[in-house]
């Protein structure tokens, strides 16, 4: 992707002008209605790690796409049940179900489904094997434990249905989630690995004496197999091996090599029509993996469209920094114990700044509670539960400015790293999504680029 | 207090940091314990502020009144080849596995072996003992898979010895249960205050429970400082915007007028309260959630100036006040 630069200059002066507001500022902003509108966007990958709204983002987008005219399908992983409920794919039967409740004025449709990857693994056995045989590798203990989850079959399950749901080419735009990898790598990683084991040296090793017979200048092989299958029976015990030889044998005959289909899946994801989205919150080791996955991704030659930064905090009253904040809730709690018996009424304003409709800003020095722009006109309010409010409301906009000021940092620095990818912030909410209506919400967020702050009009 | 301390959690709520603030409130006076990674990413190491861990046991901090916190990342292949040496003396056997995959095979696709050297690696180091029959460790904390895979990574072991039903790894995957399913054991739970960790922290109880796994303590990690309670909520609410802003300006924050600084600062303020109290009341609702689940409950703040060695020192100080070690 190659930057903007009259795009950049606008932002920036933007933001400029924008001084009572509080962004932290990309060096681009990510634009997500071109990316979702365009026809020639056909799969759209959210990745990241763990707890950084993967899921929510994917189904907001999907939902986006398709209010936008667009036919979609969003492939969740592992959606928190209310999530799917909102979406209403509750039911894990592994098949997209047609999400009702749209604006279809745009005449597009969201199709949703949950991932059952034991599901997905029996169908391809179904699909390819005859009855008999597909009875025969359904029924194995190798193939019942491998199906059922253990590492990398998930992910290799993601990216087969994946597949399945282009070649159908039933949905204009696939919205993908993610597995919740170990690490970022898995996902690219695992169906490449699997493939390559199933397909393999060590497979044509193990199936070995069932295809090779007594081929003479396979003799060197045969060594090489006594010696592993030897080494492998030890550790595992001679059942298991055999089960991992019957499996193998029923598989290999069956497929037209796993390898084929991962490559497939691998290319699919490089090609022109899919773009990735690295989803992140503004928090030093989903930044770290975001960093790491920005980088992979280049090196494997997959389509990086942006960085979707969750949660990101605001505040309506950023000029307030959170040193001043907190000094003037000390001035407003102070008087409180020191004048418990003081009888005189206060001035609600102080008379310095009264009647001035824009005094200069109190400098950073002034504000410290000794300040004697404050002190002396300090008020002792008989009612004294206004001023320990505003303290309260002041403390609070303290530990905001902190909380943007840390994540100010931690976003500084993967624009260090990485200036080039293109960034869409999204404010964080209070609670979590239940329904579209909450997706909508993310959509509109997602698609604006920057938090929504709180309206300053009073 | 059981000496293999498992960690879990969802993903995002901190689960490693907790393990490191656990093993350092663990290893005060003079104690030892260790720290392993499963995951091979590195997490302890960025902790640390140090150099990447190899697979070996090495000291990383040292914790108030004379004790040692050591951290291994534990390398399921070189695990796997420590493993082969130990019983089969088959190093060069070893290096031919790894060139035709097997090693491979073995720790990355074959059914839950990869979960047997992880867990049996940590339940050795649980079990070790020196020349004068002390314990290596007093304590082995594990950073462990997330929560919706905890179950299955522990119960793993049943799950191979199911499998391979003869054989070394047969017989390992015993012994390691053995250990997984004692009071030598606990597995702690992370979350955060909020719906989706909170629900998972209650399926993962669940299966837990189910796979008859002990399951420890619940910690709510990252809890926002109570700024202001239900009733100051309520307050703000029926209070007169001219009167928040005469008190900002009495403070010192500009004039209380429509339009002066003070009173510019009332909405946002507010708004800002709103989020606040929307946030506050999830938070009560999902701390009585976790209340129900019948476990003793941690709570460790949120630190204001993000992660770093002195906030890990400082979660593992509010740990033991809080009687975890």
């Amino acid at each position: 992707m190659s930057p903007d630069p009259a795009k950049e200059t606008k932002d920036s002066s933007r933001h400029a002008q924008d001084g009572t507001r509080h962004h932290l500022s990309p060096a681009r902003t990510l634009d997500l209605d071109p990316l979702i509108d365009d026809p020639k966007t056909r799969i759209v990958v959210c990745c990241g790690s763990g707890g950084v709204g993967k899921t929510t983002t994917a189904a907001a987008l999907g939902l986006r796409a398709a209010e936008r005219g667009r036919k979609v399908v969003v492939l969740t992983i592992d959606p928190a049940r209310r999530l799917a409920q909102s979406m209403g794919i509750d039911s894990l039967d592994n098949v997209p179900r047609r999400v009702k409740g749209l604006d279809d004025s745009a005449s597009g449709e969201l199709h949703a489904m949950m991932l059952d990857m034991k599901r997905t693994f029996d169908e391809i056995v179904e699909a390819h094997a005859d009855r008999e045989r597909a009875a025969a590798i359904l029924g194995n203990p190798f193939y019942q434990s491998l199906s059922a989850g253990f590492a990398g079959t998930q992910e290799y399950m993601a990216m087969e249905k994946l597949g399945q749901l282009r070649a159908r080419d039933e949905w204009d735009l696939i919205v993908v989630d993610t597995p919740p990898s170990r690490s970022a790598l898995d996902f690219l990683d695992a169906p490449k690995r699997l493939g390559s084991f199933l397909d393999g040296r060590l497979i044509r090793l193990l199936t070995a004496p069932a295809k090779l017979g007594g081929r003479a200048g396979m003799k060197f092989l045969n060594v090489g197999m006594s010696m592993m299958t030897g080494t492998l029976g030890k550790l595992l015990g001679g059942q298991l091996l055999k089960d991992v030889q019957t499996f193998v044998a029923a598989m290999d005959t069956t497929f037209g090599g796993f390898r084929t289909r991962a490559d497939a899946t691998y290319k699919l994801l490089q090609a022109p029509g899919t773009a990735f989205l690295v989803v992140a919150a503004p928090e030093r080791d989903a930044l770290r993996e975001a960093a790491y996955f920005v980088e992979r991704l280049a090196a494997e030659d997959m389509p990086l469209a942006g960085l979707v930064l969750n949660r990101v905090h605001g505040s309506g009253a950023a000029r307030l920094s959170a040193e001043r904040a907190l000094a003037a809730a000390e001035n407003l709690e102070e008087p409180r114990i020191v004048d418990q018996d003081g009888g005189k009424a206060g001035l609600r304003n102080s008379p310095d700044t009264y009647g001035s409709s824009e005094p200069a800003a109190v400098p950073e020095s002034a504000a410290v509670p000794e300040s004697p722009a404050s002190e002396p006109d300090s008020p002792v309010d008989p009612d004294r539960t206004v001023e320990q409010l505003t303290a309260g409301l002041l403390r609070l906009h303290a530990d905001r400015m902190r909380l943007l000021s840390r994540e100010q940092r931690t976003r500084d620095r993967f624009t260090a790293l990485h200036p080039e990818v293109a960034v869409a912030e999204v404010a964080a909410l209070p609670g979590d999504v239940h329904d579209l209506a909450g997706l909508r919400d993310i959509g509109d967020r997602l698609a604006a680029g920057r938090p929504e702050l709180p309206e300053t009009d009073a | 207090m059981s000496r293999l301390q498992v960690v879990s959690g969802k993903g995002g709520t901190g689960k490693t940091t907790v393990a490191a603030a656990l093993a350092l409130a663990l290893a005060t006076e003079g104690k030892r314990t260790l720290l392993v990674e499963v995951e091979g990413r590195q997490g302890i190491a960025q902790l640390f502020e140090t150099e990447a861990l190899p697979y070996e046991e090495r000291k990383i901090a040292v914790a108030p009144g004379g004790g040692e916190v050591y951290a291994l990342a534990i390398d399921p292949e070189l695990a796997l080849l420590d493993y082969l040496q130990m019983f089969y003396k088959l190093g060069g056997a070893g290096r031919a596995l790894k060139k035709l995959g097997a090693i491979d095979f073995a720790t990355t696709i074959a059914p839950g072996l990869r979960d047997v050297l992880l867990t049996g690696k940590a339940c050795e180091a649980v079990r070790r003992k020196d020349k004068s029959g002390r314990f290596a460790y007093d304590y082995v904390v594990m950073d462990a898979p997330p929560t919706g895979r905890i179950t299955r990574f522990l119960n793993v072991n049943d799950e191979v010895a199911g499998l391979a039903k003869i054989g070394p790894i047969h017989n390992q995957a015993q012994a390691v249960m053995r250990v997984l399913k004692s009071s030598e054991t606990a597995v702690h739970l992370v979350t955060l205050l909020e719906e989706m960790p909170v629900q998972e922290t209650a399926d993962g109880i669940a299966e837990l429970r189910a796979a008859r796994l002990p399951v420890g303590r619940i910690m709510v990690n990252m809890v926002r400082p109570e700024v202001l309670d239900a009733t100051d909520l309520e307050l703000v609410r029926g209070t007169a915007r001219s009167s928040l802003a005469q008190s900002l300006s009495a403070a010192g924050l500009g004039g209380a007028r429509r339009g002066g600084q003070a009173e510019r600062l009332v909405a946002p303020l507010l708004a800002q309260a709103e989020e606040y109290a929307e946030r506050y009341t999830l938070e009560h609702e999902q701390r009585a959630v976790l209340g129900e689940l019948g476990l003793p409950l941690h709570e460790l703040p949120l630190l204001a100036e993000g992660m770093d060695l002195a906030g890990l020192y400082e979660l593992a100080t509010e740990l033991r006040e809080q009687g975890m070690s």
